[in-house]
C-alpha cells in the first residue's frame, strides 16, 4: 500500500481550550484496506476522524495534515469538504438512534445524500434509497422509507446509517463504534454486513472500537492508541501473536481466553494520565512494568520493530502475552 | 386522532369550569360587594335591598349554581356599577387591547426568534453576547419600569410621542414597544438555548458527515427540531394576548381589558371580573389546545402512530 495511500494522516494534533486531546497522530490507509483503531475510552479514536473530516466544533484547534488521494483536506474550503464528506469518506457513529434526525422520515434522510452526491431526485432517488435499504438488510425496505427513526430498532437505525453512508459510494467508511449501543446478536450482524459491503464494493474501512475481538474479526491491520497517540501499529494477527508495546501487551493479557481454562483477567494497573497533566516522556510510563529513567525524557517515536510492525517504545518487548490468535478470529 | 382531540377538549373545558369556580369563590370570600358598591354610611335598608336585588342573600352554592346556569345560557351577568351586560362591557375593550398585543406579538416573534437563532449560530461572538445582554435586560426589567423609561425618554425628554391615552396610532407606539421588547427578550433567550441544544445533537453531526452544507443543515435539520420547544413559549404568548397587557395598559392609561380588570377588581364588580377571567382562561386554553395539535405536526414522535408496529 506504500505510495498508494487513500488517506494519509500526518502529525494530526487537536486541542480543546488548550487541553490537548490528540498529540500527533500519523496513520495511513490504502484503497480497500480495513484498519482497526483500538484504545480505551478518551484516547482520541473518534477525535482523530472527526478532526480529519472537519467535524469538530469550532473551539477545537486542529493542526497537521490529512491527505485524501494526495489532496490536502484539513482546513479545506467548506465546498470541498462537503463533497468529500459522504461522497468519498463516509462516517457512521456509535448511537444510531440519536444520529438520525427525529423529525424526518428515513427515506428523506437517505435521499438527501443521494441528491447531494449522485444528483438523484424524485422517484429515482426513492427507488435507489429502497435498493440501499435492501442492500443493508432492512426488512420490508419500501415501507420503511416512510418510517421515522423512533419507529425502528437500534439495529435497524444503524442499518439506515450505513445505507446513508453507502449512498455517496464512498471510497472509505469510518465506522465509529458502530455496534457499541447494540445487543450482541445485532452487533455480529452489523459487523458481518460491514465486511460484506467491503467485499462487494471494494471500499476501505476504518473500524473504531475498544473491543479487540471486534477488530480481530473485521480488520487486516490495527492501530493501538493511548492518550492521544498511536503506540503500536501492525497486522492484526501479528498484534495478537506478538504485541510489542507494553500497553498493547496489557490489552492482550486483559482479553478473556477463547480456548483453554478460564483465568482471571489481568487488568493494567493505574489509570490514564489526565490530558492536562501528561508526563513529559512516554504517557504510559507511570503504568509501565518495563519503565526506566530514559522513558521520561521525551515521548518515544513510532518506529519499526520488525518490518510492518511499529511501536512507540524505547524498550519494545517480544514478550508474547498469549497464544497466537485462533484462526476463527481472523478476517476471512 | 379524534380520541386525542376529545380528551384535549374535555381537559380544556374542565380547566374553564375550574377557573370560573375558583374566581367565584375567591371573589365572594374577599369582601362584601354590597358594602363596597354602596358607601359605608348608606342606610341599612338600602344595603339589604341591594343584596336582595343581586341575590347576595342566598347561600353561596345557590348563587354559584345560578351563576353557572346563566353562563351555560351565555349570560355572564350585569356590571354592578352601571347595570350594563358584563360581556358587552368587556367586548368593547377587547379591540383596544388587541391593538397593543397583536403588534407586540409580531415584534416578539419577528425579533426574538431570529435574534435567538442568530445568537446560537454565532455562539460567544460579540453579537451573541450583545443579544444575550439585551435579552437578560429585557427579561429582568419589569415592564412598568421599561414603560416609564420609554415615557421619560420619548415623551418627556424628546417629546416625540405621547405618554398616554388612545387618540391616535402614535399613542400605541410606546406601549407596543414596551410589550414587544420584554417578550422578544424572553423568546430570544429561549430560542437560543433551544438552538444550542439542537446544534449539539448527534444528528447534526450526521447531516454534516453526509455532506450537507452548514447553512442547509441549519435550515433543514436544526430549525425544525428547535421549533418544537419554541412553539410552547409562542403559544403561551398567544394565550396571553388579552391578559398580558394589564400593567402596560395601566402605565399608558390605555382603555383595554387589563385596565377594566383593575378597575373591576377594586370595585368588586363581580360579573365583570368573572367575565374577564373566563375570557382570558378561554384564550389560554385555546392557545394550549393549538400548541398541542402543533406538537403533533412538528414532532412525529408525538403523533398517534397510524397502525404501524
Ligand atoms: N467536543 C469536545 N470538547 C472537548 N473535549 C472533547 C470533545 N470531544 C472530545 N474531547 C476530548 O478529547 C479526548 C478524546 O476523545 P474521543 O472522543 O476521541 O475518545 P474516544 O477514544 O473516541 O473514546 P470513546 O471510546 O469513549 O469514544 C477526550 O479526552 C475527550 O474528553
Ligand atoms: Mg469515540
Amino acid at each position: 500500500m506504500a505510495g498508494a495511500a487513500l488517506v494519509e494522516i500526518r502529525d494530526l494534533a487537536v486541542a480543546f481550550d488548550r487541553t490537548p486531546a490528540l498529540r500527533g497522530v500519523s496513520l495511513s490507509i490504502g484503497k480497500g484496506e480495513s484498519l482497526g483503531l483500538v484504545g480505551e475510552s478518551g484516547c482520541g479514536k473518534s477525535v482523530t476522524w472527526l478532526a480529519a473530516l472537519g467535524l469538530l466544533p469550532g473551539k477545537a484547534r486542529v493542526t497537521g495534515s490529512v491527505r485524501l488521494a494526495g489532496q490536502e483536506i484539513l482546513h479545506a474550503p467548506p465546498a470541498t469538504l462537503d463533497r468529500v464528506r459522504g461522497g468519498r469518506v463516509a462516517m457512521i457513529f456509535q448511537d444510531p438512534a440519536s444520529s438520525l434526525n427525529p423529525v424526518h422520515r428515513i427515506g428523506r434522510q437517505v435521499t438527501e445524500a443521494l441528491q447531494l452526491h449522485r444528483g438523484l431526485s424524485g422517484a429515482a432517488a426513492r427507488e435507489e434509497a429502497r435498493r440501499l435499504l435492501d442492500q443493508v438488510g432492512m426488512p420490508d425496505a419500501r415501507r420503511r422509507l416512510d418510517a421515522y427513526p423512533h419507529e425502528l430498532s437500534g439495529g435497524q437505525n444503524q442499518r439506515v446509517m450505513i445505507a446513508i453512508a453507502l449512498a455517496g459510494q464512498p471510497e472509505l467508511l469510518v465506522a465509529d463504534e458502530p455496534t457499541t449501543a447494540l445487543d450482541v446478536t445485532i452487533q455480529a450482524q452489523i459487523l458481518t454486513l460491514l465486511a460484506e459491503i467491503r467485499r462487494d464494493t471494494g471500499m476501505a474501512l476504518v473500524l473504531i472500537s475498544h473491543d479487540l475481538g471486534v477488530i480481530a474479526e473485521t480488520c487486516e491491520r490495527v492501530c493501538v492508541m493511548y492518550a492521544g497517540r498511536i503506540v503500536e501499529e501492525t497486522r492484526t494477527e501479528r498484534l495478537f501473536a506478538a504485541p510489542s508495546h507494553p500497553y498493547a501487551q496489557g490489552l492482550m493479557a486483559a482479553l478473556p481466553p477463547i480456548h483453554g481454562p478460564r483465568r482471571p483477567l489481568a487488568a493494567i494497573p493505574g489509570s490514564v494520565p489526565e490530558p492536562w497533566a501528561m508526563p513529559p516522556g512516554c504517557a504510559f510510563a507511570p503504568r509501565c512494568p518495563r519503565h526506566v529513567a530514559a522513558c521520561d525524557a521525551a515521548p518515544p517515536p513510532l518506529v519499526a520493530v520488525t518490518p510492518g510492525h511499529c511501536a512507540a517504545c524505547i524498550r519494545p518487548g517480544a514478550v508474547s502475552a498469549r497464544a497466537p490468535l485462533s484462526p476463527e478470529l481472523l478476517p476471512a | 386522532m379524534l380520541r386525542f382531540l376529545g380528551t384535549r377538549l374535555a381537559r380544556a373545558l374542565l380547566t374553564l369550569v375550574l377557573v370560573v369556580t375558583f374566581a367565584f369563590v375567591v371573589l365572594r370570600l374577599s369582601g362584601d360587594p354590597a358594602l363596597l358598591i354602596m358607601s359605608a354610611d348608606a342606610p341599612p335598608e338600602a344595603i339589604a335591598a341591594f343584596r336582595r336585588a343581586w341575590g347576595l342573600d342566598d347561600p353561596l352554592w345557590v348563587q354559584y349554581l345560578r351563576y353557572f346556569g346563566a353562563i351555560l345560557h351565555g349570560d355572564l351577568g350585569q356590571s354592578m356599577r352601571d347595570g350594563r351586560g358584563a360581556i358587552e362591557l368587556v367586548a368593547e375593550r377587547v379591540p383596544a387591547t388587541l391593538a397593543l398585543t397583536l403588534p407586540a406579538l409580531l415584534i416578539k416573534i419577528g425579533l426574538g426568534i431570529p435574534a435567538g437563532v442568530y445568537a446560537a449560530l454565532h455562539r460567544n461572538s460579540w453579537i451573541d453576547r450583545g443579544v444575550m445582554f439585551l435579552a437578560v435586560a429585557g427579561f429582568t426589567v419589569p415592564s412598568f419600569v421599561l414603560g416609564l423609561l420609554l415615557v421619560l425618554l420619548f415623551a418627556v425628554q424628546l417629546g416625540w410621542l405621547p405618554s398616554g391615552g388612545q387618540e391616535s396610532w402614535r399613542h400605541a407606539v410606546l406601549p407596543v414597544i414596551t410589550l414587544g421588547m420584554g417578550g422578544a427578550a424572553v423568546l430570544a433567550r429561549f430560542t437560543r438555548s433551544a438552538m444550542l441544544e439542537v446544534l449539539g445533537q448527534p444528528y447534526m453531526r450526521t447531516a454534516l458527515a453526509k455532506g450537507v452544507p452548514w447553512h442547509v443543515a441549519v435550515r433543514r435539520h436544526a430549525l425544525p427540531n428547535a421549533a418544537i420547544p419554541t412553539v410552547t413559549i409562542v403559544g403561551f404568548m398567544v394565550g396571553s394576548l388579552l391578559a398580558g397587557a394589564v400593567v402596560v395598559e395601566s402605565v399608558f392609561s390605555w382603555p383595554g381589558v387589563g385596565r377594566l380588570l383593575v378597575v373591576a377588581v377594586s370595585n368588586r364588580d363581580l360579573a365583570v371580573v368573572q367575565c374577564i377571567l373566563l375570557l382570558v382562561a378561554a384564550t389560554m386554553v385555546t392557545a394550549n389546545l393549538v400548541v398541542d395539535l402543533l406538537y403533533g405536526v412538528l414532532d412525529p414522535r408525538l403523533r398517534i402512530s397510524a397502525g404501524r408496529t
